[in-house]
C-alpha cells in the first residue's frame, strides 16, 4: 500500500461522527482479539457466514489490520441451501475488499443429496454444517478460527470463552474450559488442537445493529423488508421462492412484506412480517421487539440444550 | 451512618461525583449463593430491563413447567445455560449476562457462590469494576460474604453494593437492614474498601432492583440497584503514564511500519517521546493511525497503530511507554496469585507467564498464603493448592516489564500457563519489583503518612517510589479512621 492511497482513504472518512463510547469500547476489544490471534497462531481463518454478525466481524477485521490487508482467509461453509442473495452479496464483498475467500461444501452431503426437507433439520445441520466445517478446518490445517458468535444469543453461549479451546476432533468440553482472566488470552495449543476465537462475545443484537448504522456497513438485502413469497409452517414463516420448495397439502403460498432477523439455510430460517425497509426502521423495530432473534431458527427448537449439543460436536 | 438509613454510603469523601456520566459499559460481578436468591436477582434485572424476550421465557416455562408465585418464569433456568447444570441444579462456571437501561449498558459476570469455585470468582472479578454482594436478610453476613469481598478487593474492585435480599421475608425491618449494613461496613473498612452502598432488596418482588420499593419501604431513601450501577465509574488506567504492549508489527509495504496494540494506560499524541522496553531505545511518536482517521491523540483502551519517527527494533511482546514515567523492568518481582487448577502451583516449577502480549518463562516461589476465613496472610513456602491465594516471588530468565496491579490492572496482571498441559493455572497481580536488598532494610526507621487518595496515587506512580514498591505498605481508609490510627500512635 502506498501512503498516498492511505491518505486519500482517511480524508474520505473525516466527516463521520465519532462512535459513542459504548460501541467504541466494544470495537476496541474486538480489534484487540483479532490482532492477538493473528499474532499468536500460525494459520488463522475467519468463518464468514454472510449475515449481519459476519458483516460486522469482517468490518472489524479490516479495521484491526489497517493499513494492511486482512492476514488470513475467510471460510464460507456453503450448505447449498443459502438464499441466492447471500451468495451474490458474499462474492461482491470478496471482490470489493480484496478478500482471500475459501468456499467449502460437504462432498458427501452433495453426493447423498442431503436436504433439510427429506432428512430433517438436525441431520442436515450435522452433515452440511458441522461435518463440512470440520472437513474445511482439517483441510486448511487452521489452528484458530474466528467466529461471530455472541454470548447473548443463547444460554450455552453465555459461558463460552473468547478463546474457546477445541480438541483435535473439534470437540468442545464446556465443563473443562480454560479460565480466562482480564484480557490475557492463552493461545498455547498442541499440534492438531485449535481455538475458536469470538471477537463479538460481548456484543448484543442491539449493539450489532447500532454499529452497522454508525459505520455504514453493507448488509445483504434480506435484512430489509420486501414483498416476498412464503408459507406459514409450524409457526414459522418459510421463504417459498426457491424451485426446491414444495408446499405441503393445505399450505397457501402468500406474498407480503417480510424480512429476516438472522440468515441461515432458507428452509430453517423464519421470516417476520415487517415494513422495515431502512436501517433506521429495523433498529426501531428491534427496540420494541418482544421475541429474541433466534426465535426464527428451527435448529434451536429441536430440543432443550440443542445448541450445547451441537457445539460439543463441533458446530460453530 | 445516619439515623435515617439512606444508602449507607461509606466514606464518599474521596470520590467526587463525576462531572459527566460515564457511558462506557459497566462490567460487574455478582457474588452470592443460590440460597441468597442470586439467580432471581439477575433474572429480575434482565426481566425488568426487558433483556429477556417472550420466546426465551416461553422456552423456560416449557422446560420447567413451573412458575414462581408471581407468575414469572424460573429465572435459574434462564441463567444456567449448560445441560449439566440444569440436571444438577447448580451453577458451575462463569456466565456473562447483558442488559441495558436508556442510560448505560451492563456486562454481568455471574459466578457461582460455592467455596470450591474461588477460581471462577477471580475470573469474573478480573474484568469487573463493581461487585454486587448478595446476602439473605434472614441469614445475614456469612463467612462467605467476607470471602467474596476479600477476593473482589484483591482483584482490584473498589466499588461494592451490598444487596440485602429477601427483605420482604423480614417484614421490611429497617433495624435489621441497618445492622447488616453496619456489619458489612466493618468488613469493608478492614479491606480498605472506600465505596459501599447497601440496598434493601426483594429480588422476587422486584423492589429496589430496577423499580423502587417505596410502597413497602418508605424508610429507605437511597438508590435502587440499577441507579447505583448507572452512576458507577469505569477504571481508566490513567494514573500511570502511556503504555502500549505491542501485539504485532504491521508492514504492509516498504514505506509503512506501524506498531499495533491497545493502549494500556495513559495517553499519547504525536511528538511524544517514548521508550521501547526492554531494550531502552528511545524515539518520538510520528503518527497515530486508525482505520477511520489519523488521530491527534489516543487514550487508554484505544486499539491503535503507532508510527515512530525513526527505525528502531520493536517486536511483539515489547512495551512502548512514556519516557517520563516508565514501568518497572527487572528479573524478579513480587506478586499475588490465585491458583486455578487441581494441580495447584508448584514451588520452583517453570511456567509460562503471559502479560499483555508478552510471554516468557518464570519460576514461582510461594511465600505466604491467605486465610480467607480471617483475612490473615500466613507464612507458606510449599505448593499452592487449587483455589488458594498466595504471595509469591517471580524469577525470570529475561527482563520482565510490569506496573504494580494497584496502579494498572492491565500491565500489572498476568496468567501462568503450565507447559505440560498448556492450561491456564493461575491468575496473578504484580505487587512490585523485588528490590536487590531483599528486605535488608528492615532495621531502618519507618515513616507513616496519611494522604488524600489522589496525592497518594500520584506519588505511587512516580519512578522513585515504584522502584521500591515492595518496601512500602499501603492501606486505604477514610479520614476519620486515619486520624484515629495516628492518634493511637501518639498516645
Amino acid at each position: 500500500m502506498h501512503i498516498s492511497e492511505f491518505d486519500a482513504h482517511t480524508q474520505d472518512k473525516q466527516v463521520k461522527p465519532p462512535l459513542d463510547p459504548h460501541l467504541k469500547a466494544l470495537e476496541n476489544e474486538a480489534i484487540h482479539i483479532f490482532r492477538e490471534v493473528a499474532a499468536e497462531f500460525e494459520r488463522p481463518v475467519m468463518l464468514y457466514s454472510i449475515g449481519k454478525d459476519s458483516s460486522v466481524l469482517l468490518h472489524l477485521a479490516r479495521k484491526a489490520f489497517y493499513p494492511g490487508r486482512i492476514p488470513f482467509p475467510l471460510l464460507h461453509i456453503d450448505t447449498g441451501w443459502k438464499f441466492p442473495e447471500m451468495i451474490s452479496f458474499r462474492d461482491e464483498m470478496a471482490k470489493r475488499f480484496d478478500l482471500d475467500l475459501v468456499v467449502h461444501t460437504n462432498p458427501r452431503g452433495l453426493k447423498e443429496n442431503i436436504s433439510p426437507f427429506t432428512h430433517g433439520s438436525a441431520l442436515h445441520t450435522d452433515i452440511m454444517k458441522t461435518e463440512a466445517l470440520r472437513q474445511a478446518l482439517d483441510a486448511g490445517q487452521y489452528d484458530a478460527a474466528f467466529g461471530g458468535a455472541r454470548r447473548d444469543e443463547e444460554a450455552s453461549r453465555a459461558k463460552e470463552r473468547i478463546y474457546s479451546f477445541r480438541t483435535p476432533d473439534h470437540k468442545w468440553d464446556p465443563r473443562n474450559q480454560r479460565p480466562e482472566l482480564w484480557n490475557v488470552y492463552n493461545g498455547m495449543i498442541r499440534r492438531g488442537e485449535s481455538v475458536r476465537a469470538f471477537p463479538l462475545s460481548n456484543w448484543t443484537e442491539v449493539d450489532i445493529w447500532r454499529y452497522i448504522q454508525a459505520e455504514n456497513i453493507p448488509l445483504p438485502p434480506l435484512y430489509y423488508a420486501a414483498k416476498r413469497k412464503f408459507v406459514e409452517r409450524d409457526g414459522m414463516l418459510m421463504w417459498a421462492e426457491d424451485k426446491r420448495f414444495e408446499a405441503l397439502p393445505g399450505e397457501q403460498i402468500q406474498e407480503d412484506y417480510i424480512r429476516f432477523r438472522t440468515l441461515g439455510c432458507w428452509p430453517l430460517t423464519g421470516a417476520i412480517k415487517s415494513h422495515a425497509t431502512t436501517l433506521d426502521d429495523v433498529i426501531a423495530e428491534l427496540e420494541i421487539a418482544t421475541v429474541s432473534e433466534r426465535q426464527g431458527r428451527a435448529i434451536d427448537r429441536d430440543q432443550a440444550g440443542s445448541m450445547e449439543k451441537k457445539k460439543r460436536e463441533g458446530y460453530f | 451512618m445516619t439515623a435515617t438509613a439512606t444508602a449507607a454510603v461509606i466514606a464518599p469523601a474521596a470520590e467526587a461525583a463525576p462531572a459527566l456520566r460515564d457511558t462506557r459499559p459497566l462490567r460487574l460481578i455478582t457474588c452470592g449463593s443460590v440460597d441468597d436468591g442470586k439467580s432471581t436477582l439477575i433474572g429480575r434485572l434482565l426481566w425488568d430491563t426487558k433483556a429477556v424476550k417472550e420466546d426465551q421465557a416461553a422456552a423456560l416455562n416449557r422446560d420447567s413447567g413451573k412458575q414462581n408465585d408471581l407468575g414469572l418464569p424460573d429465572f435459574a433456568l434462564l441463567l444456567d445455560g449448560l445441560q449439566a447444570e440444569r440436571e444438577q441444579g447448580i451453577t458451575i462456571d462463569v456466565a456473562y449476562r447483558y442488559f441495558a437501561t436508556d442510560k448505560r449498558s451492563f456486562i454481568v459476570a455471574d459466578t457461582p457462590g460455592h467455596e470450591q469455585y474461588t477460581r471462577n470468582m477471580a475470573t469474573g472479578a478480573s474484568t469487573a469494576d463493581l461487585a454486587v454482594l448478595l446476602v439473605d436478610a434472614r441469614a445475614g453476613i456469612l463467612e462467605q460474604t467476607r470471602r467474596h469481598a476479600t477476593i473482589a478487593t484483591l482483584m482490584g474492585i473498589k466499588q461494592f453494593v451490598l444487596a440485602i435480599n429477601k427483605i420482604d421475608l423480614i417484614n421490611y425491618d429497617k433495624a435489621r437492614f441497618d445492622e447488616l449494613s453496619r456489619e458489612f461496613k466493618e468488613i469493608a473498612l478492614s479491606l480498605g474498601v472506600k465505596q459501599v452502598t447497601a440496598i434493601p432488596v426483594s429480588a422476587l418482588k422486584g423492589e429496589n432492583v430496577v423499580y423502587d420499593g417505596k410502597a413497602s419501604m418508605p424508610w429507605y431513601e437511597g438508590p435502587t440497584l440499577v441507579q447505583v450501577l448507572e452512576l458507577a465509574t469505569v477504571r481508566s488506567a490513567q494514573t500511570v503514564g502511556f503504555r502500549l504492549p505491542v501485539q504485532r508489527v504491521s508492514r504492509p509495504g516498504e514505506s509503512f511500519r506501524g506498531y499495533q496494540g491497545t493502549v494500556a494506560g495513559g495517553a499519547v499524541k504525536p511528538g511524544d517521546s517514548v521508550v521501547i522496553l526492554p531494550s531502552g531505545m528511545v524515539a518520538n511518536v510520528k503518527q497515530i493511525v486508525t482505520f477511520d482517521l489519523v488521530r491527534n491523540a489516543a487514550v487508554a483502551g484505544d486499539a491503535i497503530t503507532l508510527v515512530l519517527d525513526r527505525q528502531v527494533d520493536v517486536a511483539r511482546g515489547d512495551m512502548i511507554a512514556t519516557i517520563d514515567a516508565q514501568p518497572q523492568v527487572g528479573l524478579a518481582f513480587d506478586a499475588q496469585l490465585v491458583a486455578l487448577q487441581p494441580g495447584g502451583i508448584e514451588p520452583g516449577k517453570r511456567y509460562w507467564l503471559k502479560s499483555g502480549s508478552r510471554r516468557q518463562r518464570v519460576s514461582v516461589q510461594p511465600s505466604s498464603l491467605l486465610d480467607l476465613k480471617s483475612g490473615k496472610w500466613n507464612r507458606h513456602d510449599g505448593a499452592l493448592p487449587m483455589n488458594a491465594i498466595g504471595k509469591v516471588h517471580l524469577s525470570f530468565d529475561e527482563a520482565a516489564i510490569f506496573d504494580a496491579y494497584e496502579l494498572n490492572r492491565t500491565t500489572g496482571a498476568f496468567i501462568l500457563i503450565d507447559p505440560d498441559t498448556n492450561n491456564t493455572v493461575a491468575g496473578g497481580m504484580i505487587a512490585g519489583k523485588r528490590g536487590d536488598l531483599g528486605g535488608l532494610n528492615n532495621e531502618a526507621e519507618r515513616v507513616i503518612l496519611s494522604l488524600p487518595a489522589d496525592l497518594a496515587d500520584k506519588i505511587l506512580a512516580s519512578g522513585l517510589l515504584s522502584e521500591r514498591r515492595d518496601e512500602v505498605d499501603i492501606r486505604r481508609t477514610n479520614p476519620g479512621r486515619a486520624a484515629e490510627l495516628l492518634g493511637e500512635l501518639d498516645g
